[in-house]
């Protein structure tokens, strides 16, 4: 084994006020040419191992070595460091932030040209040199920020979740960026909530509230669950209440929709149950499929949520109609002569979950905002629960619920008081009021934080209380606008319990996302690209038309923009 | 209960925009302590009176009359001290370095001249650089120099009949402090409301929270007046601690009627959080709206005739002024404090103030249109000036 | 370990420093635009000089005598008569605050002026108490001129005995202009040295941006510098643009030298910067960086400091208080170099002042500013 470019080792840091460390005597090693993932739910400590790495942060206890000598004092020339927020100058141009990173690492005069010439090809951020920083697309900044982190070769190089946000395609450029550095030479450490991404790396530590599961090459723990997991077809709208009944039988710890099948882990040292037992049609069989360090990652957690949602069982029935719920007609924003959205056509029957999907930019969030009232229209029409949107702007309003993309609940009020105030906007008081809230309460056991700040809360909960607050008076339509951003897989199993029973009450969805599994639980899904929908479909539709029915929503997506591109290259 | 009078919403809004500006402690002791503090530092620093001063003087007399005047001048309550000056070098000196704000001086013939009733001058400097002090000095010797001279007339012819007795109406001692509070207490709930308001939809905007409240079923004015809450209960609760302190500190009388203050002071309130909301509705991020409140507040309170006469400005600021409610509402309340003013009078005042709200009333009713709200706020907001010239 | 100075990375810093100055509007605003509001609603809107008093006249009596001191006050300039009337109708117009006198000449005041006498009565308006001291003298002073020249008809006028010769060095005219344009450049630079600054460090904690620089060799001494730099030259460029104006514009004299301007204003933006970083690092959040700054130096350089408002006439607890408010040592030195000239003995002692406060300020920011994230 080669010397590690760093290595904590029994680290220990705690933060005033907290109750448990944010760091529990964590050790790990960062080899050179090796990808390291460091991953973990939100509030794992992941970012805190990072700046302790960075010499921000001095631990407690144990010891953190760069390069063989303490962190706090070693050659940070050598040290390539991509913070959260990217650590971009917002007023500053691409080219004058990545200048102004290469005079703080002391990048020798004569080797400027040929690093500024790399990493802007490399980044393809050439044709947009004189633009501002803020003024770049998530995946440019991320781009941006890393190029500057790199811009003298690093020894070694600390990413602090760089893909957060960022649509598949970034993040797999992006991917492909680093894992081209790290064979160089070069230590990686690599953050993240994307358990897809922790797969590919080499070596990976798995961190869950301070403390380190799991450290080692992914495969080994993805082979601990060898054998339990299983794909069966589920044909038509059956798989939202055949999911439910199988996540409720014991043997069964964790189960996710699959276009149109169902993907189960069986719990360790238990038979295989039958189709029958599992609620399946009974000529259906259960084939054996590749396990993924998801799985891994949920099993080690002790399993997901079992099937049914408390949530969906106290919702209300929402009377059927054949109208649409959600009617999306030529819809098109123009922002001074730029397009974001041009004529976006699509409609949702009741009771079905309809997903946006797109890279950062290409519109998707522009046809979101419209459809839920916060952007007018420059052309085109569009209507929720049978009203206009340009005419019953607040009708169309009391009867959606809406979940912001950030945290966007009133931070420093209580939970309780975050609960009342959305309980009073949507007209409800009295018992009425009370009773919506109790059982939010308990739906999502919010009790013990309901006299805290909402916004001190673990982002679990936060997400949780916003959906608490955004069905509250029980709409018949729902919009979630990438719900799941930066939550662990169990949350995420949880809130999509909860969506697919309202869907089986009635209740309507649109989602947007870049979780490209999550993509799979839609009934139909539009790809928007460069302002325009490229395909429209089921989600076994949509692999289909990219040519691969057997491969995963992301290679769809990614394959579907490609020959967009290609068309529009050959036009 | 306040559910069933505004309905749900309305009280939802209402009952939220307060625990956002009273739910951390912090913020809560700092609504209250920092305007006490203000109120008592400012009350006695803020005072156009000269007391205190040291008066050089420069005597190459040494006779008994300049005895008589340097007497008198160092029995008065505004001099402190008196410096004995012995060159006429000393004596620039002692101005140049702001060591005295003025200097007498008395020529070798100043008391022999005096006796022989040829007419003898006191040379008197004073540092101009300050120039309001060097004023009320100049009065104050003025004057003492004057009584000396009567004294020694009275030998003389009398002195041209009948007399002036001037009485100082509502406030008898011209104690400054009368004039300070009841303005204090005007400046001070100005700037409590509108740093309250500035930041309330700046601060959604920049949390994000803003698109939620947008896409809840609330109708403009509901989100406005449920906004407009806080800061008019912080300025009334501002305003009624002075109202306690006053007796217990100052001793400021009030005698007007507190039936008129209290709605005088909800329609200055809501004047002046009317335009804090404007400013919050353009600004995009708090930092803007701190800055824009800044740029705003300074010149209110400026031309709002507490830190100088309105009497005194050039024509065309006074007409600006017409447009700024704590110049009406600083009438008000050294009407209401001092002079026991009328009804009548009280809404006289306050007609002005009232277009003012409906006006911003006008100007708000569009947030949630973006770009082209705020082509229109500019628009209105200079619509606004025009109808106060008319 | 890396060198704790290296001009690269200096140089790099100030030309991001400078970049982020042109390009941020704000600062634009603080540093430029503010400044100007500022010079104008004093140079203009704050008057503090004797105006003409808006007075109301009550003629009780219609004799001769009666009708020619009216006549007087009328056409004194020292009186503004804007109405006359009944004391009754005179009174709702002082309550009112539309006059701030009223003199009223009683019945029989003819009769009385016959026999050697003539009383009047002066009310004024004791809510504005300067006012009301001015026009009560000035009221009295009228009628005087007037007995006085009613009886020159008679005897011949004798001078006083003694009589004051006033000079007003510096300001002969006594413009109040020349005290207030002076001391809101010292309002001028507070902004910009302790508000401005206070913001754009607390900004770069707030985005993140600091965090990445700090993962640099870049040394926090460095990016102090780099940091007091541009913001005291910024401050300098505000402070000469606000000087042209006071002298192009509002006509205030500049008798001192432009170096002494230089060495006194250096001085002052040395604590100005100081206490500004010093906010930005013991709070790291833009908007209560602003309210601190607001609070802290803003305010007591408009009410503290001596520019509006006489430090010799506060209570003693207050005047303790202004020697901890570094624009006190400002605001003299202000004045002197504008109205007066350059005394060295005067801009000394206050020079070491504002030199002491910002060593102190500086050191406080260097052990605050340590670098580490928490």
């Amino acid at each position: 084994m080669t010397d590690p470019v760093a290595s904590v080792a029994a680290l220990t840091k705690r933060f005033a006020g907290q109750s448990v460390p944010a760091l529990d005597a964590v050790s790990m090693r960062i080899e050179p040419g090796r990808m390291t993932g460091l991953v973990g739910p939100d509030g794992a400590g992941k970012t805190t191992l990072i700046r302790i790495l960075a010499g921000l942060i001095d631990p407690d206890r144990g010891s953190a070595t760069v390069f063989g000598r303490p962190a706090t004092d070693t050659d940070r020339a050598m040290i390539g460091y991509m913070p959260q927020r990217f650590g971009l100058y917002e007023d500053l141009t691409v080219i004058e932030n990545l200048a102004l990173y290469a005079d703080l690492r002391g990048l020798p005069a004569a080797e400027r040209r040929a690093s500024f010439d790399r990493l802007l090809d490399f980044t393809d951020l050439r044709r947009f040199t004189a633009r501002l920083a803020g003024q770049l697309s998530g995946g440019m900044k991320q781009k941006l920020g890393l190029a500057c982190a790199m811009v003298r070769a690093p020894h070694l190089l600390l990413l602090d979740e760089p893909g957060v946000g960022v649509d598949p395609v970034s993040r797999r450029e992006l991917w492909a960026m680093v894992k081209d550095l790290a064979s160089d030479g070069i230590g990686v450490l690599w953050s993240t909530a994307y358990l897809d991404e922790a797969e590919k790396c080499d070596t990976v530590t798995l961190l869950n509230e301070g403390r380190a599961l799991y450290d080692g090459p992914p495969q080994d723990l993805t082979d601990t669950i060898r054998d339990r997991v299983f794909r069966v077809g589920v044909p038509g709208a059956g798989r939202r209440v055949t999911l439910r009944h199988a996540l409720d039988n014991p043997a069964v710890i964790d189960g996710t929709v699959q276009g149109d099948a169902l993907r189960l882990m069986i719990r360790a040292d238990t038979p295989v149950p039958t189709a029958v037992a599992l609620g399946l049609a009974p000529g259906a069989t259960l084939v054996p499929a590749r396990p993924r360090f998801e799985d891994a990652f949920i099993d080690l957690l002790g399993g997901g949520p079992s099937g049914s949602s408390q949530l969906a069982d106290h919702y209300r029935q929402i009377p059927q109609t054949d109208a649409p719920a959600i009617d999306a007609d030529r819809l098109t924003r123009r922002f001074g002569d730029f397009t974001a959205a041009d004529h976006v056509s699509f409609n949702v029957p009741r009771g079905q979950i309809f997903g946006l999907l797109g890279p950062n930019g290409a519109g998707k969030s522009t046809t979101f905002k419209m459809l839920c009232g916060l952007l007018t229209p420059s052309e085109g029409n569009g209507s929720v629960a049978g009203f206009d949107l340009r005419k019953a702007k607040a009708d169309a309003r009391q009867s959606l619920g809406y979940m912001a993309q950030k945290f966007s609940l009133y931070g420093d009020l209580s939970v309780q008081q975050n609960l009342n105030f959305f309980a009073g906007t949507y007209g409800l008081h009295g018992g009425a009021a009370r009773d919506a809230i109790d059982r939010a309460i308990a739906i999502f056991h919010l009790d013990r934080y309901l006299k805290v700040n909402a916004g001190t809360m673990p982002l679990g909960f936060k997400q949780r209380l916003a959906l608490a607050c955004a069905v509250l008076h029980q709409p018949p339509v729902l919009f979630l606008d990438e719900p799941t951003s930066g939550v662990d897989p169990l949350v995420r199993r949880e809130f999509w319990n909860h969506i697919n029973g309202m869907v089986e009450k009635g209740v309507t969805v649109l989602v947007t996302t870049h979780f490209m599994d999550e993509a799979e639980y839609c009934d139909r899904a539009t790809l928007i690209y460069r302002a325009r929908q490229i395909a429209t479909g089921t989600p076994d539709e949509l692999k289909a038309m990219a040519g691969k029915a057997d491969a995963t929503m992301e290679d769809a997506f990614i394959a579907l923009i490609e020959a967009s591109d290609l068309q529009r290259e050959a036009a | 209960m306040i559910a069933a009078l505004l309905g749900p919403r309305l009280a939802a809004i209402i009952v939220k925009e307060l625990w956002a500006v009273l739910r951390d402690p912090r913020a809560r002791i700092s609504l209250i302590l920092p305007p006490l503090i203000q109120l008592v530092v400012f009350g006695y620093a803020s005072t156009m009176e000269v007391k205190h001063v040291t008066i050089g003087v420069l005597d190459r007399d040494g006779g008994q009359w300049s005895h008589e005047i340097v007497q008198r001048l160092a029995g008065s309550p505004t001099v402190q001290r008196i410096v004995r000056l012995d060159s006429e070098a000393a004596l620039a000196r002692a101005i140049d370095t702001q060591q005295v704000i003025a200097a007498l001086r008395f020529d070798p013939h100043f008391s022999a001249d005096v006796s022989a009733r040829r007419g003898a001058t006191v040379g008197t400097v004073f540092d101009g650089r300050k120039s309001n002090a060097a004023q009320i000095v100049g009065g104050y010797i003025d004057r003492i120099v004057s009584g000396v001279s009567a004294d020694i007339h009275l030998a003389r012819p009398p002195p041209p009949p009948g007399s002036a007795n001037v009485t100082a109406w509502f406030n008898p001692n011209l104690d400054y402090l009368w004039f300070t509070i009841p303005s204090l207490v005007v400046v001070i709930s100005l700037v409590s409301a509108t740093s309250v308001v500035s930041q309330s939809v700046a601060r959604e905007k920049e949390l994000g929270t803003y698109d939620q409240l947008m896409v809840s079923p609330f109708r403009v004015w509901e989100i406005l007046a449920g906004k407009m809450v806080p800061p008019v209960l912080i300025g009334m609760a501002n305003a009624t601690l002075y109202l306690v302190v006053n007796p217990l500190a100052f001793g400021v009388p009030f005698t007007g009627s507190l039936w008129l203050f209290y709605p005088a002071l909800l329609v200055f309130l809501l004047a002046v959080a009317g335009i804090g909301m404007l400013v919050s509705v353009v600004a995009n991020t708090q930092q803007q709206a701190f800055l824009g409140m800044f740029a705003l507040t300074v010149p209110v309170f400026l031309l709002s005739g507490y830190a100088a006469p309105i009497d005194n400005i050039p024509p065309f600021l006074q007409v600006l002024a017409e447009a700024n409610p704590a110049k009406h509402f600083l009438i008000v309340t050294e009407g209401l404090f001092l002079k026991g003013m009328p009804a009548s009078e009280v809404f006289a005042v306050r007609r002005q103030n009232i277009w003012h709200i409906r006006r911003r009333k006008l100007t708000e009713s569009g947030p949630r249109l973006g770009f082209g709200f705020r082509r229109r706020a500019c628009g209105v907001a200079s619509v606004d000036v025009r109808w106060s010239v008319a | 370990m890396s060198r704790l100075f290296e001009p690269r990375r200096f140089r790099a810093m100030l030309v991001k420093e400078s970049l982020q100055i042109a390009r941020d509007p704000s600062t634009f605003l603080i540093a430029f635009v503010l400044p100007m509001l500022l010079l104008f609603l004093f140079g203009y809107g704050v008057n503090l000089d004797t105006a003409r008093g808006n007075i109301g006249l009550a003629l009780q009596d219609n004799s001769e005598a009666a009708r020619s001191l009216a006549g007087s006050y009328q056409s004194s300039a020292w009186f503004d008569v804007r109405k006359t009337g009944a004391v009754g109708q005179l009174s709702d117009d002082l309550v009112a605050g539309r006059i701030r006198g009223i003199i009223v000449i009683p019945d029989g005041f003819g009769r009385q002026v016959a026999h050697g006498g003539g009383d009047i009565q002066v009310l004024t308006d004791g809510s504005l108490p300067n006012s009301a001291s001015f026009i009560g003298a000035y009221a009295e002073g009228v009628r005087m001129a007037w007995a006085a020249a009613r009886a020159g008809d008679q005897r011949t006028a004798v001078p006083p005995p003694i009589q004051t010769d006033a000079r007003y060095w510096f300001n002969p005219e006594l413009k109040s202009r020349y005290t207030l344009v002076p001391g809101a450049i010292a309002v001028v630079m507070t902004m910009v040295g302790t508000l401005l600054t206070a913001l754009v460090v607390a900004r770069e904690w707030e985005r993140g941006t600091l965090e990445a620089v700090m993962a640099t060799p870049v040394g926090m001494g460095e990016f102090i510098a780099t940091k007091v730099v541009p913001y005291f030259l910024l401050g300098l460029c505000s402070m000469t643009l606000c000087t042209v104006l006071a002298i192009t514009v509002f006509g205030v004299p500049f008798r001192g030298s432009p170096l002494a301007l230089l060495a006194i204003s250096s001085a002052f933006l040395f604590p100005a910067l100081g206490q500004g970083l010093l906010i930005s690092a013991a709070t790291r959040n833009q908007f209560v960086a602003s309210q601190v700054a607001l609070l802290s130096a803003f305010l007591p350089t408009m009410l503290l400091s001596g520019f509006l408002f006489e430090i010799s006439s506060m209570p003693k607890p207050i005047q303790a208080i202004t020697y901890l408010v570094p624009s006190r040592y400002l605001i003299p030195q202000l004045q002197t170099v504008f109205v007066a000239g350059d005394d060295w003995s005067l801009f000394l002692p206050n020079i070491a002042a504002l030199l002491g406060f910002g060593t102190l300020f500086f050191i406080l920011t260097v052990r605050a500013t340590r670098r580490r994230i928490a």
